[in-house]
């Protein structure tokens, strides 16, 4: 019974890899919006009443990938109080990975990028808006849909420059003069954070 | 198989990346023009009372706040 076992194993895989490798992809599946096995069961024992919704019905289902490249990206921003960007339809947005400047497209490839702080710029035709934010990750999905997760994600006028530059030069005072690691660390975090906010202002 | 990913600066000095973002998050809320600082800096206001537990029993709570007392 074993050996069946292993030979059955053995033939899926060469199917699998006959077909040319398809069996694994970055999409998931979508899933339905309707749980059948929880409402067939309900109405075989309580075939009077109708089944209770669950929250697999409250769900929007996932957008399906296109077969051909779309459009518009549609990006979503949220902080943890508010939620800034929702489902917009946007040409490009520009996000501040730790890797350097992204641009995202529709038909971007599926990422998960971390962010630095940084700017995040939105470009919608000829309209352009940017956001400083604090840093995050960008979860680009295959069907064009882009979340962008941060704590705080501020328009750039919203930046006081004279506090920036106190900033600045009150973490490089405190990294010269640092002792322990984590001292070290928390002042190497000021000077970043304080730098890409004053190139931000200057952009 | 050893890991040998680069660590960032904050994960080797022995900071979570929790840490690490909030407190990039506050630097950030600290350089807001006025209106919108103040805002901020009440929004992330917190008040919570914290006892630790031991022996099925509580120890006396600890109130950490930065709401001033009345």
């Amino acid at each position: 019974m074993l050996r069946r076992g292993c030979s059955f194993l053995v033939r899926s895989c060469e199917r699998g890899v006959a077909v040319g490798a398809r069996s694994f992809s970055a999409d998931a599946p979508a899933v339905a919006a309707v749980d059948s096995t929880f409402v067939e069961a309900w109405k075989k024992i309580i075939p009077n009443l109708d089944p209770p919704k669950t929250l697999l019905s409250y769900m929007r289902p996932r957008p399906p990938t296109p077969s051909s490249i779309p459009s518009k990206l549609t990006v979503n921003l949220a902080l943890p109080y508010s939620s800034v960007i929702s489902s917009k339809e946007v040409d490009m947005v520009i996000i501040p990975a730790t890797t350097g400047q992204m641009g995202v497209l529709p038909g971007h490839v599926a990422t998960i990028a971390e962010l630095k702080p940084g700017i995040l710029s939105v470009h919608e035709g000829n309209d352009l808006t940017k956001y400083f934010v604090s840093g995050g990750f960008a979860f680009i999905h295959s069907n064009s849909h882009t979340d962008i997760v941060t704590i705080e994600a501020i328009p750039i006028d919203r930046i006081d420059s004279a506090l920036v530059q106190k900033g600045l030069a009150e973490f490089t005072q405190k990294l010269n003069s640092a002792s322990t690691d984590l001292e070290k660390a928390e002042a190497q975090i000021g000077v970043d954070v304080h730098s890409a906010l004053n190139s931000a202002l200057t952009s | 198989m050893s890991s040998s990913a680069a660590v960032p600066f904050w994960r080797a000095a022995g900071m979570t990346y929790i840490t690490y973002s909030n407190i990039c998050a506050s630097l950030v809320r600290n350089c807001l023009k006025e209106p919108y600082k103040s805002e901020a800096i009440a929004r992330e206001k917190v008040h919570y009372s914290i006892s630790k537990w031991s022996d099925g029993k509580s120890e006396k709570p600890t109130i950490r706040s930065d709401v001033a007392e009345d």
